[in-house]
Order: structure tokens, then sequence, then C-alpha cells
């Protein structure tokens, strides 16, 4: 008896453990994230860092201002979801409520071969195709610009927010639908007014889910975007984003010197910025359940 | 059963021998393989060279990685790689830090280049001096026509901060060579993670101008020429031009070694520095050392 209870009791201890590796992970990453990049703050002020216009990190004195990176950043996102989540959700409600079996098939095969395709394939296609269009489409001086990072990255949510909604889609009740039936709605009205709306909480966390991918995304938005540090006036400008200074910068920067520092003060900003995102996410879904 | 035994049998051989191969590369003088890590300009030319050194010396292996010439100086001070290739001089602050650590670099010029300027080939522009380099590229001069071009907005290409080209380029272009100066890039300035994007680009966009080493000309690209200012001629960078210091942005290409360069990392440079190894240079489209 007691060599049961202590058994039950071991395994209970170790999945508790699995269970919160996860936070504890991310705890260490945040502390470490802090502990490195707080020490550009002996460098430049936390306002100069945010709002600071100038991005000169290997200039002698070197310039922190990571607000058009910020603003890049934002810029690209913002775009992507734009594009991304009415197709991502469009395409869920169709996989799930309308499609005939053999189209859901290979439809959602479709979608997944899309996630498997690697960032760096994405990013090559748009800068060799996607920038020469947009430059001549647009009349501009050069194709690679925020809109070119959006439409690239647009792409690669797609497979996150579709599944996922799809999953939230198909979990909704069968009842439902019928009661719709009985009331005499149509197809279109059950989908639409029942459906998609009993399955909101799941969307909105596919869409949120699909925007965090957008944020973290490094290398095709380096390879589209033309990386140049100005605060852009339209989405048709060039932009650098956090993601691509690090990833540009990294290899530059000797172990705990200032640029070092500045490059994960923006990996702060990173987390920050995400953090947000699900928080807001899990508040909206908290509100719609608990209704 | 036996096919499960067999698979065990055959993990802790790989287990094994990777541990062996692994201690075996302590030793410094017998060693078979050399690390190279640094600037992009040279990961071709390197990789050129670790061949025909490979060919002749079967058994050693050299490996050769790029990601910028800031990166090489790191590793090399880190000692994770036995050559640094840089297409700059170290840094003050980058010799002291690695003293700090015990590493005492030792400078081999290995090759010379050309930092090439190239528009479009439908760009009428065909020369530009040092000083109008820098108004571009500063963004005090943002259209062609202000240099004697065609009416549109200039669209700048450079490299990413992390290529010794990139840094060539704003001290000895956009500064003039003046340590005390503060010229920048323009915001505007497309930073593009290779010579090769740069040349895509370039290609493709009759508004823009970019640089890069002198290799990386192609039959799509316009090179245009060069002069130290108004009254002095202009030159397009070739490979005599550059050996006797006439073409005005030119630089030399360098591996820096910890300390005296012993075993395979010796009779590695010395390779390089030799006639076959000189001849590797010219065939990619750099500048031999006389």
């Amino acid at each position: 008896m007691t060599v049961r209870k202590l058994r039950e009791w071991c395994i209970e201890r170790v999945i508790f453990m699995s269970g919160i590796t996860s936070i504890v992970i991310v705890v260490l990453i945040f502390l470490f994230l802090l502990k490195e990049g707080l020490a550009v703050l002996g460098h430049v002020g936390i306002f100069q860092f945010l709002f600071g216009g100038n991005w000169y990190p290997i200039s002698d004195p070197p310039q922190f201002g990571a607000f058009p990176l910020i603003i890049g950043s934002v810029l690209v996102t913002l775009g992507a979801a734009a594009i991304s989540v009415p197709i991502g959700v469009a395409s869920a409600l169709y996989i799930a409520e309308i499609a005939p079996k053999r189209t859901k098939e290979i439809l959602k095969a479709g979608i997944e071969l899309l996630a498997a395709i690697p960032s760096v394939v994405i990013g090559f296609i748009g800068m060799v195709t996607l920038g020469p269009a947009i430059k001549s489409v647009f009349g501009l001086s050069t194709g690679l610009t925020a809109l070119t990072g959006s439409i690239t990255l647009a792409f690669m949510a797609m497979p996150t927010i579709v599944s996922i909604a799809e999953d939230a889609i198909t979990a909704v009740p069968r009842q439902y639908r019928e009661a719709a039936a009985a009331m005499g709605a149509t197809t279109w009205q059950t989908t639409w007014r029942i459906v998609a709306y009993a399955a909101r909480p799941g969307m909105l966390a596919a869409v949120m889910l699909g925007i965090g991918r957008v944020i973290g995304e490094t290398m095709a938005v380096m390879m589209v975007t033309g990386n140049a540090a100005q605060i852009p006036h339209s989405i048709l400008q060039p932009v650098r984003t956090l993601t691509a200074t690090i990833a540009a910068e990294m290899g530059e920067t000797v172990q705990g010197g200032d640029h070092y520092a500045a490059l994960f003060a923006i990996g702060i900003v990173l987390f920050v910025i995400t953090f947000a995102i699900n928080g807001v996410a899990e508040l909206y879904l908290h509100r719609t359940t608990k209704r | 059963m036996s096919t499960h035994r067999l698979r065990t049998i055959a993990s802790v051989a790989v287990v094994l021998l990777v541990f062996w191969s692994g201690c075996s590369r302590k030793s410094d003088s017998a060693k078979t393989t050399v690390q190279i890590k640094g600037s992009d300009t040279m990961v071709n030319l390197s990789q050129a060279w670790a061949e025909e050194f490979m060919k002749k010396n079967p058994g050693t292996s050299i490996a050769v990685t790029g990601g910028g010439s800031g990166n090489g100086i790191t590793s090399l001070i880190s000692s994770t790689c036995d050559i640094a290739e840089v297409s700059r001089e170290m840094k003050e602050s980058e010799i002291a830090l690695a003293r700090q650590r015990g590493v005492e670099p030792k400078k081999v010029v290995v090759a010379l280049d050309g930092l090439a300027v190239v528009v479009h080939p439908s760009n009428p522009l065909s020369q530009l001096t040092i000083s109008q380099l820098a108004d571009i590229y500063t963004g005090k001069v943002t259209n062609w026509k202000q240099v004697g071009g065609h009416d549109a907005k200039i669209v700048l290409l450079s490299r990413e901060v992390n290529s010794g080209t990139h840094v060539y380029f704003k001290e000895h272009v956009l500064r003039h060579g003046k340590a005390d100066a503060k010229d920048e890039f323009s915001p505007q300035a497309l930073l593009l993670p290779s010579s090769q994007a740069i040349v895509d680009e370039a290609s493709q966009n009759p508004d823009a101008i970019g640089y890069f080493g002198m290799g990386y000309i192609t039959q799509h690209l316009k090179v245009i020429k060069v002069a130290i200012d108004e009254t002095s001629p202009f030159y397009a960078p070739s490979i005599a031009l550059i050996q006797n210091n006439t073409y005005p942005i030119s630089r030399p290409l360098i591996m820096y070694t910890k300390g005296e360069a012993v075993g395979l990392t010796k009779a590695f440079v010395e390779y390089v520095l030799s006639p076959e190894g000189q001849q590797v240079v010219r065939r990619l489209d750099f500048v031999p050392i006389l």
C-alpha cells in the first residue's frame, strides 16, 4: 500500500515537474534577456532607446535608437495580419463547413504543405518575384518594401491561422447547426451567425498565434524588406524589423559590449510585444467563455 | 532480437567514434583540420584555396565559413577558429580584447580587392568622384539629376553592418578616411544581406547604385569610374590599377592567425602566399599581391 502511494507520489511529482518546465524556461529566458539587455541603459536612456530615431550601432559613439525598428516590425505585422486574417478565416470556414470531403482533404494537405516550406525559400521567392512585381505595380524606386514583407509573411501565417481556426470550427457542437437548421436558417446564416460566432475564442487564438509567428519571423523578412533603418511614412517604403536587426548584427558583436546589450534589449522589446499579444488574447478568451 | 542488439552495438560504436575524433583534435601541431571564418567577400576565394590545398594534401580538411569580418574576429578572439579572414584591419579595441583573452593576432595580407561602384546598365552616368559618392550615400544627394544623371530618386544599396565592405566604404568613402568624421549611411539605404543580393537588385533596378568587391561584377551591371576629386583622373577598377594603388577605393584582404601560425595552419598560409595560391586569386577576379 505504502509502496503504491510512494509510486503515485513520485509519478505526480515527475508530471508536475514536466508541467512547469516550460514556465521555468520562459522565466529563465526572460531573466537572461533582462540581465544582458538592461546593460544598454548604461549607454542610452530608456526613452532614447525606445523613441530615438537613429540606429547606428557600429559608429563611434554608437547610436541605439530602436524606434524605426519597432515601427518597422509593427507595420509589417499589421500588414501581414490584414492580409492573412480575412483569407485565413474564410478559408477555414470553407474547409470546415462547406467543402465536400474530397476537396477538404486536398485543401488541408495543401495548407500543411505550405507550412512545411522553409522560410528562407519563401523569402527567396518573395525577393525575386514579388519584389519586382510590387516595384512595377506601384511605380516605386525599389520593390523591397514593408508591403513585400507583409505579403510574404501573410503566406507564412496562413497555415497556422487556417488549421487552428478550422479545428475550432469543427469543435462547435453538431446540435448548434441542427438547431439553426430547425429554425429555418440557410447554410450561410448557420455558418456565419452560429458556427463562426460560437468558434470565436478559438479563431481569435488562431489569429493571435498567426500574428505571433509573423512578428517573430526573421529570415524571410530580412530578405524582402530592404532593412533600411528609417521611420517609414507608408507601407510602400523599405523597413528594418526588430528580428532582422538581431539576426543581421549578432555576428558582429563582441560578448558583453554595448552593441551586444542593445541587441538583447531589442529581444526584450520583442518579448514584451508577443507577451502583450498573448495577454490580450487570453483576456478576450476568458471574457467570452464566461458569458 | 539480433537486429536490436546490432543496432545497440552500432550506436555505441558511433558514440565512441565521435568521442574519439573529438579527443584527437586536441593537439595543435598534429591537427588535420583548419577552421577559417570571416569576411563574406573572401568566402569564395578561401573555398577555392581550401579545395586546391586539400587536393594537394589528402587527409587534411580546411573548413571555410562566412558571416562577415566582424564574425571572424569575434571567433578568433573566442578561439572558435584558427584563421580569421577580414576585409578591413582589426580595430585597436578588438586587438586589446584579443590580448586580454590571451590571443595575439598575427596579420598576413593575402590578396587585394577593389571596391566596384555599380549601377544599372541603362543609367547614363559613367563617372563619380569620391565626394559625390559620399553625398549620395549620406543622403545629401537624393536624385540622379544632381550628379548629372536622369531625373529619378537614387536607391542606395549597401551591405549589412557586419560586413567589412560596409565598414570600409563608410570609413574611406563616406568619411574620406578621416578618423574623427561623423558621417553615416543615409537611413534610407537598403542594407542587403550579401554581395549577391546587391548584384541581383542593382541589375534589375534602373535607379539603384551599389558597391561590392570587384569579384562580383557581372555583365548585367555598369561599373562607374571613380576619382579622388574633380581634378584627378577617373578610373574603373582593374588589377594593374589596384596593385599600383591608383584606383581610389581598394583594400587589402587579410588573414589573422592566433600568434605565429603553426602546423597545418602555417602550411595553408604559405600555400596561399605562394605563386600557385595567388593564381587562384587571379582566377576569382581578385587582385594578387605583388
